[in-house]
């Protein structure tokens, strides 16, 4: 299968692609690695008049410290991300989140900036930066913004990019040697998540159990308040509602949101 | 709307007018008449096209020729120079047997070769999770698995993870411990 | 030195791991220079009215040759398996109704492939839906009907209701019954089904085609088309996996076919997967009910198979395979009474067909699932239970109560090696520490023991072997590989005659020019037709070249031996060179071979799986495996097959089952969805070597192909349920998914019936 026919820029800058942003708005889509929007766009899900390829702006692809986090381009691959030494001394939960991500081809092309601005609730790395309490770095010919990862997700492939926004950076903090897990569960190694928790200093972050990648705020409370992790896991699908898919039932994501948030825990603790 | 791309594909520069839309796949195909690329799927699933871009293994079924423009790419006919002397990873796959029908055989090799370059030694654990993306039906992957490993410099029969040890496969599962 | 039973590795690999093997998308033959392509309107309804179809737009869009509806067809609807009900023929393209999400409604034929799939876009069908008929259950009910004119949804019955008697049980002292799913599973081969073709000046069609048998292809397009099937030239290239759903023609061939001729120019057709996952014929798909019953000792006096199959939309070749599944149902054991039925239904979705094993993993899956029931109910060792009930091997030949005469089988040392080597009392009690320790990794242990049919019903094939003047050797075949090697494997026995290395001998197939008479490669039958026919002419072959050269030679024929290429004078120093005897006059051999009756290979799978009791998911973490086919000619393919066997096996256990919504969509019509493993969800395999051969035919050999996933299945399966069976679980359907093993352990827990 093939995508509808389409117009085709590739700027060489990233101020290149906001012009042509702020030209074509809606009308036309960013493409990066390609890895969220070509399969939609072969399915004939999607069919923008006019692909933007950022996938060659190398001034989009570096990881580095600045003050109290680390700053990642948008662009950056998730094979870099994976095998960062930057990430792996400051975030290594970020690291270990895009070791999972598809499989290698996928993670040699797909983007860390192309993942959030997909903002599939069943993808892996919008609920590590939820749970790292990331920000995302939106600019335009507007000027840019800051947006607190805790507001970018609106919904269910939607965020609060606008139209002539490009995402250009993800920022999370530096968690240095703070507890990290990930547990993600699926049928197959290649799989979405069924349900997916990543947990870090203390916060935890749901994939696939409702419209967004989730907070388990209940069980983020509860650990400050000193409960259990056990106790404190058996409230990770307060606030929630999970899809219902072949894979799952919304109960079953409930009981493994719960059982997976234990084991995280569990292991960011040292357990 | 055409655009123009140049690839470098196998050490030999191509180049033609291209719709945006191809899929780097058909341009291997059907531009160049590489045949030895397959594609098996519409879901970035199988892995059959699976290509190096720049050394690096993609699925061709999932990137746009005009994405690879000024770029190098290798498929499995680029690796040996002629078929009485396979590289070392084709190699390995005739010796442990690792194909039946060749249909996923090109992609599946250029896999392993990728994966290889990132990871000279893997465990049996590391080469069949390296091998996620790429599909076969026929041979159920033991030999296959064994073929990487023997094209690692590893005795098959020896290599770490090689025997069972009651850890079930099949979590992938990040984690700081 | 003999060849036979050697690691010869593949001829065919050098071409397959450089430039690739030629499937039919990657043909470049001239006869296919300009081609049209073929792009389908499939329905997107499972069961609707056709209100109608608006070509215009489609007709103008770029690349756009033709789009052709019913209207311009003129090929009549037909039946695509004779026993079935008149009513229930296949429009070659849909008219008035459509039957299943996938069926071809339009065909759009384009100058590139890209505007195919833009322009079938245009094609506007308006559809008026009917209810659509997803389950068997549904489907007796005749409710409502896919075609009325049938009177009822049942395309043929196997066995009637006073097959069953009452006083079946009346001895048993225990009694256990239980339906259970044999789920539908998509063949899935890598490559996809293809086809082109292009006509002659002189009135005659090449059609290439992605298949496991060109002849009987070209006898069924020829048949469809209406002409005479010498018009029809079938070739068949490298082929990309078939499992079964790849035998014989499909109806988009004849499609392809005709539209080439419609327009005047050749026409190749790939679909796509997404297009594969609807259209390609798909297996297994029954509901079974088994009731088996015995004593307390563990001795089982009776047993009963009650199957509803589906036959999708149109019946086509999976109607047949109940009947081995009734065949086989008794399996390895001696059981006093069995009873079987089978009643075949269309519903509305893809067609079924024959998927690796065909009717007899079906067969295996419910009678050992009954033995584990059986076993659990009286409460002994599931090992103990079967080797109490399998024939000694004094027994052999064996008549099964389906009328199936098992050649040789040795069914409790088969068990009794896959126990030995799994260590299997250790595993029982690693398993009984894990459930005294309360852990979450469970361990559970399946075993199996399996008898199968291979060449059923088709035991002849044809070979030709001919030396040429230069020294290297042709073979023709009749049998067709798709993965199975054949190339090395027919060389080596025709090396083996010949003396001749296989680096020299060509095997040719999958032409119907050069080749008219061929069953092909399926059930598991090629070594022991096709393979054993090549052996039998090269050794008539090197029969003939003594006969000739004891003239040349001035020596008597029983003097002579045949090696190294050469006729020799045992003894001396004479010889002549079979190359220098085709030079004189040419030295070619046509054989036919029919071994007369199937064989009957047979085995034991033990699988160990860990399962997460908290998240219900199960991995293999080992399997062992027998899987005896008699003596082995290559073990390097014959260990290819059993691999590639298990994983399918194991796949169809945990992962893989096409499912359909209320309304007849299908939920996994891509690879995305549809579960097939890779290499991170399977173990490593441990293959036991047992050999026992047949006395069928010279080679002693049987067939390997099926082994793997007919015993794997129920392994697997078992295991899952074994996992889990401290907690009162006696069964779990397969696909053995996490979420399917968690619900039954949930309502296990909560004591509420799973």
């Amino acid at each position: 299968m093939i995508p509808v026919g389409f117009a085709y820029e590739r700027p060489s800058s990233v101020d290149g692609a906001l012009a042509l942003l702020a030209e074509h708005g809606e009308e036309a889509s960013v493409m990066a690695g390609g890895h969220s929007l070509l399969p939609v766009m072969k399915l004939r899900l999607a069919a923008p008049e006019l692909i933007i390829d950022i996938s060659k702006l190398s001034e989009l692809s570096y990881v580095k410290v600045d003050g109290d986090e680390v700053a990642i381009g948008a662009g950056t691959r998730h094979s870099t991300v994976e095998r960062s030494d930057v990430l792996a001394a400051e975030s290594p939960l970020l690291a270990g989140v895009a070791r999972t991500v598809g499989d290698p081809q996928v993670r040699h092309r797909g983007t860390i900036g192309g993942s959030l601005a997909h903002a599939d609730p069943a993808s892996d790395l919008p609920a590590a930066v939820l749970a790292l309490g990331g920000t995302v770095v939106l600019r335009s010919p507007r000027g840019t913004r800051s947006v607190p990862i805790t507001e970018f997700f609106t919904g269910v492939f939607s965020t609060a990019k606008e139209p002539d926004e490009l995402l250009v950076e993800i920022r999370v903090p530096r968690t240095g040697g703070a507890g990290w897990a990930y547990e993600k569960f699926t049928r197959r190694a290649n799989d979405w998540a069924i349900v997916g928790v990543a947990v870090v200093d203390g916060r935890v972050g749901l994939v696939n159990m409702g419209q967004t990648p989730l907070r388990a705020t209940a069980t983020e409370e509860a650990l400050a308040g000193g409960a259990s992790i056990a106790d404190a896991a058996a409230l990770a699908d307060q606030g929630t509602e999970p899809p219902e898919d072949l894979a799952g039932t919304k109960e079953y994501r409930r009981h493994l949101a719960r059982v997976l948030t234990r084991r995280a825990l569990t292991t960011a603790a040292g357990g | 709307m055409t655009v123009k791309v140049e690839i470098t594909v196998n050490g030999e520069s191509t180049s033609a007018d291209v719709e945006p839309r191809l899929l780097l796949a058909h341009y291997l195909r059907d531009q160049l008449g590489l045949k030895d690329t397959n594609v098996g799927c519409d879901t970035t699933s199988c892995g059959a096209c699976t290509v190096l871009l720049d050394g690096e293994s993609i699925k061709s079924c999932t990137v746009l020729a005009v994405q690879a423009d000024q770029q190098s790419v290798t498929t499995m006919e680029g690796l040996s120079t002629d078929s009485d002397n396979l590289h070392p990873v084709p190699a390995a796959f005739r010796a442990e047997h690792g194909l039946q029908c060749g249909f996923c055989t090109p992609g599946m090799v250029m896999a392993a070769v990728s994966l290889l370059e990132e990871n000279p030694k893997p465990t049996e654990k590391q080469v069949r999770e390296g091998l996620e993306g790429n599909l076969c039906r026929c041979t159920g992957y033991h030999n296959i698995v064994r073929a990487v490993l023997a094209a690692s410099g590893q005795d098959p029969d020896k290599a770490e993870g090689s025997e069972p040890d009651m850890v079930a496969p099949g979590f992938s599962t990040g984690s700081g411990a | 030195m003999s060849i036979m039973g050697t690691r010869v590795r593949r001829v065919e690999d050098p071409v397959f791991l450089t430039r690739g093997a030629t499937y039919t998308d990657d043909l470049t033959d001239e006869r296919l220079s300009g081609a049209l392509h073929l792009t389908f309107v499939r329905s997107p309804m499972a069961h609707a009215r056709i209100t109608g179809v608006d070509t215009t737009a489609a007709r103008e869009a770029p690349g756009v040759v033709a789009v052709i509806t019913a209207d311009e067809m003129d090929l009549e609807p037909t039946k695509h398996f004779p026993a079935v009900p008149d009513a229930m023929a296949r429009p070659w393209l849909a008219k008035d109704t459509v039957r299943f999400v996938g069926e071809p409604v339009a065909a759009v034929l384009t100058e590139h492939a890209y505007q195919g799939e833009d322009a079938a876009e245009l094609v506007e069908v308006d559809y008026d839906p009917l209810p659509a008929v997803t389950t068997l259950k549904q489907a007796l009910a005749d409710e409502t009907l896919l075609f009325p004119e049938a009177g009822t949804n049942l395309a043929v019955a196997f066995g009637g209701e006073d097959e069953f008697s009452d006083d079946l049980f009346a001895d048993c002292e225990v009694v256990v019954t239980q339906e259970i799913v044999n789920q539908r599973v998509a063949a899935a081969p890598l490559e996809t089904r293809g086809a082109a073709a292009a006509w002659g000046e002189d009135g005659r069609v090449t059609l290439f085609a992605s298949t496991q048998n060109a002849q009987q292809t070209k006898g069924e397009v020829a048949g469809w088309l209406g002409v005479d099937p010498g018009l029809v030239h079938v070739i068949t290239p490298d082929v990309g996996g078939g499992f079964g759903a790849k035998i014989g023609a499909d109806p988009e061939f004849a499609l392809v076919a005709w539209l080439a001729r419609h327009v005047g120019r050749p026409v190749r057709w790939n679909e796509s997967r997404s297009e594969n996952m609807t259209g390609m014929l798909q297996g297994r798909a029954q509901l079974q009910t088994i009731t088996i019953g015995g004593n307390r000792d563990g001795k089982v006096l009776a047993y009963r198979l009650d199957v509803l199959a589906d036959a999708g939309a149109y019946p086509r070749i999976g109607v047949a395979l109940p009947t081995f599944t009734r065949m086989m149902a008794g399996g390895v054991y001696d059981i006093p009474k069995v009873e079987t039925r089978a009643r075949v239904l269309v519903t509305n979705t893809t067609s079924t067909g024959a998927y690796r094993g065909a009717g007899r993993p079906e067969a295996t899956a419910a009678i050992e699932r009954a033995i584990d029931l059986f076993a659990a109910e009286i409460g002994k060792d599931v090992a103990e239970v079967r080797k109490l009930n399998v024939p000694p091997p004094d027994a052999f030949p064996y008549t099964n109560k389906g009328g199936a005469q098992y050649d040789s089988g040795e069914y409790a040392k088969a068990i009794d090696t896959v126990l030995e080597a799994a260590g299997y009392q250790g595993l029982r009690a690693e398993q009984k520490a894990r459930r005294e320790r309360g852990e979450v990794l469970q361990l559970g242990i399946g075993l199996s023991c399996f008898v199968e049919i291979t060449a059923g019903g088709m035991t002849a094939e044809d070979a030709t072997v001919e030396v040429h003047p230069d020294g290297t050797v042709t073979v023709l075949t009749g049998t067709s590989p798709h993965g199975q090697g054949h190339a090395t494997a027919w060389a080596m026995l025709a090396s083996e005659k010949l003396g001749i290395p296989v680096e020299k001998i060509t095997v040719k197939h999958g032409d119907t020019d050069l080749i008219p008479k061929g069953i092909g490669t399926m059930g598991s039958r090629s070594l022991q037709t096709g393979g054993v026919a090549v052996y039998q002419a090269a050794g008539e072959l090197a029969d003939l070249a003594k006969q000739r050269a004891a003239d040349l030679l001035e020596a008597n024929v029983d003097d002579l031996e045949v090696a190294d290429g050469a006729v020799r004078v045992a003894g001396t120093g004479t010889s002549i060179t079979l190359a220098e005897l085709a030079e004189k006059d040419q030295l070619r051999i046509e054989s036919h071979w029919d071994g007369q009756m199937p064989s009957f290979p047979f085995g034991a799978h033990l699988a160990v799986v860990e399962l997460d009791i908290e998240s219900g998911k199960a991995v293999v973490d080992r399997i062992l495996t027998i899987d005896d086919a008699g003596t082995i000619l290559n073990p390097l393919l014959a260990e290819g097959q059993r691999h590639g066997g298990i994983a399918q096996g194991i796949a169809q256990a945990l992962l893989e089952e096409v499912v359909y919504d209320a309304d007849g969509n299908p939920l996994t019509a891509t690879f995305a969805d549809y579960g097939i493993p890779s290499a991170a969800e399977l173990p490593s395999f441990t293959l036991l070597t047992m050999e026992t051969p047949t006395h069928l035919n010279p080679i002693g050999a049987k067939g390997i192909g099926e082994a793997g996933t007919i015993g794997a299945t129920p392994a697997v399966q078992s295991a899952v349920c074994d996992a889990v069976a401290h907690l009162g679980i006696r069964h779990i359907d397969m696909p053995a998914t996490p979420l399917r093993v968690w619900t039954a352990i949930n309502a296990a827990q909560n004591g509420s019936d799973a």
